[in-house]
């Protein structure tokens, strides 16, 4: 079926109309006319967002989320494609447990759903996974990540490094010095101390983010780095790029928006990994973003279940929702659309390899598309939004700017801020 | 006064004034041959223990009974908490019960506060992984004000691993509120990263320190710590940090020495010291129930003056 959305804004742009027929972007101009209408008066379109750091769940914790509910989610958040991260049970470390998640994205249709493979066997950290059956599979994986934990060993991330350049993978870091933070909880600093929570140091990170970039120089292989929280990465993948190393990174919307003092209230909601940091590092990742030494905006949308979360705080799981929150989030950032486009479309399409996605708004490009109304308010409610589990640190929050539609290859996904 | 006693920074100064003067009224009830007043009839206290604390458990029960209250100890060991029940399952329990009050003692920092979202009664941190125990610092300070006869300008060092140390927390805390000036010393490793931030002075040297102190109170030192490489050997800690006759005849004429128990004698204390004139150990032990009285009477029947209290027992 043919879509005319009128009187789009194209990344901020004047008011036109695109003419959605075929999969593809047929048409862009005044007038123009197509089986549906869509008044798209108002709002912005973008490409459809990409993710490139979703925890789905889906096969093992299918009480906090599955395939259907988070690909649901994403779709709502104008999201069309996903990468789902590999920590499920089993680990996503098979070419059986990439293509399973695979086809259930498939089949649950909200968005394109490209796994992630485990770099190492049960995410352990001892013995690379079968990561060229995984790249071959039906699920076509490109990037690898033992999210959740880290690849710590230096000489085995140096041969997951060099080994998937054979099929175009990147190995995207979960940066976490493991021997600096034994049972850390929270962000080391003024709150940790005044909380009595063990700290979780900002050179935890650092260390790992400065030995990974000087070993992707030295294979010259690509290298992504996850959810980078504080200041001193950003001035780490800053002087990488500048020395010509094949660096990409990720920032979450969390840490672009909240700090440690969240924590303050021992309420586990705010507890994540890598934790909050503080204002001085939301700023940096901020300047980081816009400057591009961050490439793109991730969500680290993890969902817990209620009794993984209500609980003392060291108890808790790490982790909270993000899919249907990160663009008002950004939104509210004062970047350029285009450069919104860049951060949550183009590049982690690029980077994730997703050919199709995080394209131009044009003629014969694929229509995946996410039309946002940026004047639209709207209070969070954790048992509102579409994922199983209700762990949004935003609760009662009001965000500004909204969903409206999302278009997958020209079928509309969400219509009217709902599920089509 | 809140209606929780979570952490000493809930305490204005003259809450925590309130409590001491309380305390000390109070103290009298434990001299007379029937330690029993008739406060909290009626009332429900649950002491909730996740964690093992002989002193401080057996402080708040004796606090508790002779407030006449209901006590009900809860242990970790040997109850529904053992075979995995959640703290939200025990919380609802202790609220379907009507505990009026829960005193809380658990191993992860933050958990009273997590527990006093889902209990309507009142809460009392009795200790809470690395994070505060703040009858704790009330009973210190009001062992000091007994000693010294002063909270204003007292100056008084804390020693050990204020890391890990609930009890350094508190105190910090507390001791800003009353005006005393609290200088942390610590091996480097056993200061946490943000302790800037704190109201006290630090300092990695007990020699330069105890000229110019009024109050010493040496931290437990906690042996597996050492495992974790914050300190080379017992021995040499006790060397560095412990406080020992010769390092106590530095100390002014007139200040006191004081540890929270349990003691490692002949690590971070000299038995000579422990049991010198200069110790409040025992003192301390005697103030704990005071003031823990007061802490619940204040908590649990704040509308009533101690003198009514009191009327009633007689």
């Amino acid at each position: 079926m043919s879509w005319v959305l009128q009187g789009v804004s194209i990344l901020g742009g004047p008011p036109t109309d695109v003419l959605v027929d075929g999969g593809v972007i047929a048409e862009i101009g005044a007038g123009l006319r197509g089986e549906q209408t869509l008044d798209a008066a108002g709002l912005v379109a973008l490409p459809g967002l990409v993710d490139l750091h979703t925890h789905l769940r889906e096969p093992g914790r299918e009480d906090a989320e599955t395939v259907e509910t988070g690909t649901a989610a994403a779709a709502l958040g104008g999201f069309t494609a996903v990468h789902a991260m590999a920590n499920t049970d089993p680990v996503a470390d098979t070419a059986g447990v990439v293509e399973q998640v695979f086809h259930l994205g498939r089949a649950a249709g909200h968005c394109d759903v490209a796994p992630v493979g485990a770099v190492t066997v049960g995410l352990r950290g001892t013995a690379l996974a079968e990561l060229g059956a995984m790249a071959t599979s039906a699920a076509r994986v490109r990037v690898f990540s033992d999210d959740g934990v880290c690849v710590s060993d230096a000489g085995l991330m140096r041969r997951a490094l060099e080994y998937v350049k054979a099929f175009d993978g990147v190995v995207a870091q979960h940066a976490e010095e493991p021997s600096l933070t034994v049972g850390a909880q929270l962000h080391e600093g003024v709150v940790s101390a005044q909380l009595g929570l063990a700290g979780w140091p900002a050179v935890a990170e650092e260390a790992i983010i400065a030995r990974d970039c000087l070993l992707a120089g030295h294979v010259g292989s690509r290298l992504h780095i996850c959810h980078v929280s504080t200041a001193g990465s950003v001035e780490l993948i800053r002087f990488a790029k500048a020395r010509g190393i094949d660096v990409t990174a990720e920032v979450t919307p969390h840490h672009l928006l909240l700090t440690d003092a969240s924590a303050t209230g021992y309420d586990p909601v705010f507890k994540v990994n890598p934790p909050l940091r503080t204002r001085a590092d939301v700023d940096a990742v901020r300047a980081g973003l816009a400057d591009g030494t961050i490439d793109a905006v991730a969500t680290d949308h993890a969902p817990h279940a209620t009794e993984d979360k209500e609980t003392e705080w060291a108890a808790a799981r790490p982790g909270m929702l993000g899919l249907q929150t990160a663009l008002p989030i950004v939104a509210g950032l004062g970047l350029a659309w285009s450069v919104i486009a860049e951060r949550m479309s183009s590049a982690p399409a690029r980077i994730g390899r997703l050919p199709g996605h995080g394209r131009p708004i044009a003629v014969g490009e694929p229509a995946n598309l996410c039309l946002f109304d940026p004047a639209a308010t709207w209070t969070v409610d954790g048992h509102a939004l579409a994922s199983r589990a209700h762990n949004t640190p935003y609760e009662g929050m009001t965000m500004t700017g909204a969903v409206v539609a999302t278009f997958l290859r020209g079928e509309p996904t969400v219509l009217d801020g709902k599920l089509t | 006064m809140n209606r929780h006693l979570l952490s000493a920074a809930d305490l204005t100064r003259d809450d925590a004034l309130l409590v001491l003067d309380t305390a000390a009224e109070l103290a009298a009830v434990s001299d007379r041959s029937v330690k029993k007043l008739p406060t909290l009839r009626g009332r429900t206290v649950v002491n909730l223990f996740y964690e093992d604390s002989t002193r401080t458990r057996i402080s708040f029960e004796v606090a508790a009974k002779r407030l006449s209250a209901d006590v009900i100890t809860f242990s970790a060991k040997g109850s529904s908490v053992s075979k995995g029940e959640s703290l939200k399952d025990t919380a609802l329990t202790l609220q379907a019960i009507g505990a009026d009050a829960v005193v809380c003692r658990h191993h992860a920092s933050g958990a009273p506060h997590t527990l006093s979202r889902w209990v309507e009664g009142s809460v009392v941190n009795a200790g809470d992984g690395t994070h505060e125990h703040p009858t704790q610092a009330l009973l210190d300070a009001y062992t000091m004000r007994a000693r010294t006869g002063r909270l204003e300008g007292l100056r008084v060092a804390i020693v050990g691993d204020v890391l890990h140390s609930r009890v350094a927390r508190s105190n910090v805390l507390l001791l800003a509120t009353l005006g005393a000036e609290v200088t942390l010393v610590s091996p480097p490793t056993l200061l946490p990263l943000g302790v800037d931030a704190w109201p006290a002075e630090t300092s990695y040297d007990l020699d330069a320190v105890l000229p110019k102190t009024d109050v010493v109170m040496m931290l437990r030192v906690q042996r597996e710590r050492m495992g974790a490489a914050y300190f080379p050997s017992e021995r040499e800690y006790a060397r560095r940090y412990g406080l020992d006759a010769a390092r106590m005849a530095a100390l002014p004429d007139e200040a006191i020495v004081m540890h929270p128990g349990p003691m490692n004698r002949g690590m971070e204390i000299a038995a000579e010291v422990a049991d010198s004139v200069r110790s409040t150990i025992v003192d301390q032990v005697a103030n704990g129930v005071s003031v823990r009285m007061a802490v619940l009477y204040l908590l649990l029947a704040g509308g009533q003056t101690a003198d009514q209290g009191r009327g009633g027992a007689a």
